[in-house]
């Protein structure tokens, strides 16, 4: 790949120059007849290009994309993202058609006349009134998902976990048995406190730290995000789910995971998305590697924003029990 | 003003010169300058995306104490991408386009002798040229420039513990922006009073050229928002200078909690994107209004639509400041606020439609005059709606969830304002060159300069959609950390060969541009056979513009083909027929 580069570096560099010097005896300045023509043409191969380019990277980068949604709110979000992708596809297949074509077809010839069509209020009430139209659809859809997702008042039960973030690292806190975050606050960070826990308030005690996220599939999950010093952004992509974590303020988010981890390592999808990884690693000489859902920071924080993750597993509700219930709760963990 | 006989030294010539023809090429200059900088700064970041542990003799050269045998640190890379976008956005498709332009045109298409303040534009490209040099200062602080992303979000931008880069760095970045703003504003005034003050008789507004509606539209914006940026700025200083505590609370430290409490961070970013959004079209719609001008000229047609063109200009200026919350959609903000976002978001893209369905009309039953700015007026067109379309993704606050700050947001934003506005810069330099020094550029350099840069454009972010569907967060060092992003690493070299390759293709350009200013065939007066007035004055330049009274103008810009006449053009200042209607 390397080497190529080179060639290509070189190739250009060699072009400049040859170029660079030719514009001593090449005084061209304004297309004639003939550069109307060959650059038409171009444009037609351009137009073949372009296609070309799009459609061989859907074909070579679709085995890149997310698998399937993990939750029950992200199967809408791929609805939604399906047909909206699918909109955009037809309207840039048609208009850069036409523009290339055009760009081709009506390449200058000495002594034609171009058409003086200045104006048709026909033509663009329609590309007014379409768009319009389509819009009003796309964005009522759109607020409708939105609405689903991000209101989450009316869920049953659900799990309540607080997921802490701070340079380069997330922690996370469940609720524990009474389901409510005890208060806090940076001041009270302390020793082994180091999500700044309030210890005063009862509600605090039962809640338990982790530095790792197991989520129940089925239940819904409310997270209350936090930061201690910079902005952060919570991205769980498999999840379709981000929110910022901001000083000073307590964002939230929620979803339903809807596959354990183990079903997800058995999807199809993300079974060639590891493969294609492992045969990449296994070239390298590196362990292969098993899928795992993310958190990942998403908003620049500073020199290891880039290595701030923490592992996500879904499990069955039973087992999820049993995980929780070996944890220790704050109250122990501070004494 | 109409004395064209007095002496002129070469201080107040070259340097502190009140021609607005002699300005607009400061800017230029200036502008071209900062662009080489910036990318640059993108070829070297692209290095260590593709090639993450790899050393580069090419960096240890020009990073000094920031890379280690060949490799950048984090830090300067955070830098690099930070001082890489704001000298993109602000220095060179800010003030090097629409400083440019605005200057060379509006009195030379409304047909006026000068700015209405010649001196207020004198002092607005000084100030430009001032926050240039510190911005260039400030790479070379000991801590590293500004590297909390060009989007400055606090607390990482005001607290010097989080990154190293937020102390001198970033004060020398906000002393920067601040004299920039005030220079961008005199411009802008300045260009809103000459075009409704100065036009000259028969120049109604309904027979203005579009560039020049682009650009007293955009001053209006400039004018509207870069004030907010400002005061978002200042504010910014008070915190970290002054220990106010605005944007900041409950923060805790390397060990220890700091005495902030009670800002907000969200409200900077409200305060930032009330400028930054509008700043999107501050950079696109001059690039537009070049594009109409050229589209039309060269095609040899009527611009299709012209009062559904102004209409879409306004109409995107207006909706423009009312979509800012459109990057915050998971900042936060009241999950009702992104719905109303959302719904004024999209609306954009109906003005938007209305002007790239107006482009390809115009086109339609031409007769294509395929000069170099005709190629990139093309590759606009393109460039827009590749990158406009993805907006209706990004623009959608339940879609923006899932790819809001990964690859697909930097592909979508860098073909719909960055390549498109260059495109724009680069068509306005080919056709207006002329009429700037005097010479033709060569035009055969100008196609090779299209057709690499287009293919390489294409090359770079076409790929980069899928790696950020991929889920591939932006401004990471490196994906090395996530085996998971393992597979993206193949499409990262692509993307970064393209990139080379379209970064050494404007090398053609550099030639190009600085040999024709000395070597170039001399210009005529009218090359391209165009309507507009600027083509009537001489192409040796003088004070004043016209020599003798100033042009009457006696229809709109775009009679070209109009049966009835000989010619496939008729200027602005040939008088109706008797019988003819005026379009």
């Amino acid at each position: 790949m390397t080497a190529l580069l080179y060639v290509l570096l070189a190739v250009v560099i060699a072009v400049a120059i040859w170029q660079i010097a030719s514009i001593f005896n090449l005084k061209g300045v304004i297309a004639t007849e003939k550069d109307n023509n060959t650059q038409g043409i171009l444009f037609a191969l351009f137009g073949i290009f372009f296609y070309g380019l799009m459609i061989f990277s859907f074909v070579k980068y679709s085995s890149l994309l997310l698998p399937d949604s993990a939750s029950l709110e992200g199967e809408k979000y791929d609805t939604l993202y399906l047909i909206t992708m699918l909109l955009i596809l037809v309207v840039q297949a048609i208009t850069q058609f036409l523009l290339f074509y055009f760009a081709f077809k009506y390449r200058g010839i000495k002594g034609r006349k171009a058409l003086f069509y200045a104006d048709s209020h026909k033509l663009e009430t329609i590309w007014t009134v379409v768009p319009a139209i389509v819009l009003a659809g796309l964005v009522l859809y759109g607020l409708t998902v939105w609405n689903d997702v991000m209101d989450s008042s009316d869920a049953e039960n659900p799990l309540i976990i607080e997921v802490y973030a701070k340079q380069f690292q997330w922690e996370a806190r469940y609720a524990g048995n009474d389901n409510e975050l005890g208060l806090a606050n940076v001041r009270n960070i302390q020793g082994i406190n180091t999500m700044g826990v309030d210890m005063t308030d009862k509600n605090a005690l039962d809640d338990i730290p982790t530095r790792e996220l197991h989520l129940p599939k089925g239940r819904k999950v409310i997270f209350k995000f936090r930061s201690q010093d910079v902005l952060h952004s919570a991205y769980m992509p498999h999840f379709r789910a981000q929110m910022n974590c901001v000083p000073g303020m307590v964002t939230e988010f929620a979803f339903t995971p809807s596959m354990t981890t183990e079903e997800m390592r058995a999807n199809e999808k993300t079974i060639t998305k590891v493969e294609g990884i492992n045969k990449i690693r296994a070239e390298k000489g590196e362990d292969p590697y098993e899928f795992d859902y993310l958190l990942l920071c998403n908003k620049i924080c500073g020199a290891s924003h880039y290595n701030m993750q923490m592992k996500i597993i879904v499990e069955e509700e039973a087992q999820f029990n049993a995980w929780l219930a070996s944890q220790k709760t704050m109250a122990q963990v501070v004494q | 003003m109409s004395d064209h006989h007095h002496k002129e030294t070469f201080i107040t010539k070259y340097v502190f010169s009140t021609d607005h023809k002699m300005i607009s090429k400061q800017y230029l200059v200036t502008g071209i300058f900062m662009g080489i900088i910036g990318v640059f700064m993108s070829m070297l970041f692209r290095l260590q995306i593709a090639w993450p542990e790899q050393s580069f003799s090419i960096i240890e050269a020009f990073l000094g104490r920031h890379q280690d045998g060949g490799v950048m640190s984090p830090d300067i890379y955070l830098a690099i991408v930070t001082i890489h976008g704001t000298i993109m956005v602000f220095f060179v498709l800010t003030a090097g386009l629409s400083g440019t332009f605005s200057n060379l045109l509006i009195p030379l298409q409304i047909g006026a002798r000068d700015m209405a303040s010649g001196f207020l534009n004198m002092v607005s490209y000084w100030l430009f040229f001032l926050s240039s040099v510190i911005m260039v200062c400030s790479l070379f602080v000991e801590a590293g420039p500004a590297s909390a992303g060009w989007t400055i979000y606090p607390p990482l931008s005001a607290l010097p513990q989080a990154i190293p880069g937020s102390g001198l760095g970033m004060t020398l970045w906000l002393i920067s922006m601040a004299i920039f703003i005030a220079s961008s504003l005199l411009g802008s005034l300045n260009y809103i009073v000459t075009v409704l003050n100065l036009r000259t008789v028969g120049m109604k507004m309904t027979r203005l050229p579009l560039t020049i509606w682009a650009f007293f539209i955009t001053a209006i914006i400039g004018v509207v928002s870069f004030p907010v940026l400002l005061s978002a700025a200042l504010l910014l200083i008070f915190d970290r200078s002054f220990g106010t505590s605005f944007y900041l609370s409950d923060i805790f430290i390397q060990g220890e909690v700091l005495h902030y409490q009670g800002g907000s961070p969200v409200l900077f970013e409200h305060l930032f994107w009330f400028l930054g959004h509008p700043e999107v079209y501050i950079v696109l719609l001059p690039a537009l209004g070049i594009t109409s001008e050229i589209i039309s000229t060269n095609s040899r047609k009527p611009i299709f639509g012209y009062r559904a063109m102004i209409g879409s200009i306004i109409a995107i200026a207006f909706l423009s400041t009312i979509v800012w919350g459109h990057h915050m959609f998971v900042s936060g903000m009241n999950p009702f606020l992104g719905s109303v976002f959302t719904f004024t978001t999209l609306l954009i893209a109906i003005p938007s439609a209305v002007k790239a369905f107006n482009y390809i009309t115009t086109l339609w039953k031409g007769n294509l005059q395929m000069n170099p700015a005709m190629l990139f007026s093309i590759g606009l067109v393109s460039t827009f709606i590749s990158g406009g379309l993805t907006g209706l993704v990004l623009g959608d606050s339940a879609l923006d969830i899932n790819v809001h700050d990964t690859y697909f947001v930097v592909a979508h934003f860098h073909l719909v304002m960055g390549v498109s506005a260059i495109y724009g810069m680069f068509a306005g330099v080919y056709h207006w060159f002329p009429k700037m020094f005097g010479r033709m550029m060569n035009k055969t350099l100008g196609y090779w300069h299209f057709w690499i840069t287009a293919v390489a454009a294409y090359g770079v972010f076409f790929p980069m959609h899928f790696i950020g569907l991929a889920g591939l967060p932006r401004r990471y060092y490196s994906n090395t950390a996530f085996p998971l992003f393992d597979d993206v690493a193949d499409v990262n070299v692509v993307i970064t060969m393209f990139a080379l390759l379209g970064g050494a293709a404007q090398i053609i350009f550099l030639a190009n541009f600085f040999i024709s200013i000395y070597k170039g065939k001399k210009a005529e007066q009218n090359p391209w056979k165009s309507n507009t007035l600027e083509w009537t004055t001489p192409v040796e330049h003088i004070h004043g513009n016209w020599p003798g009274e100033l042009p009457t103008v006696h229809r709109w810009a775009y009679d070209y083909s109009k049966p009835g006449h000989d010619d496939d053009f008729v200027t602005q200042i040939t008088p109706l027929k008797e019988g003819e209607e005026e379009s």
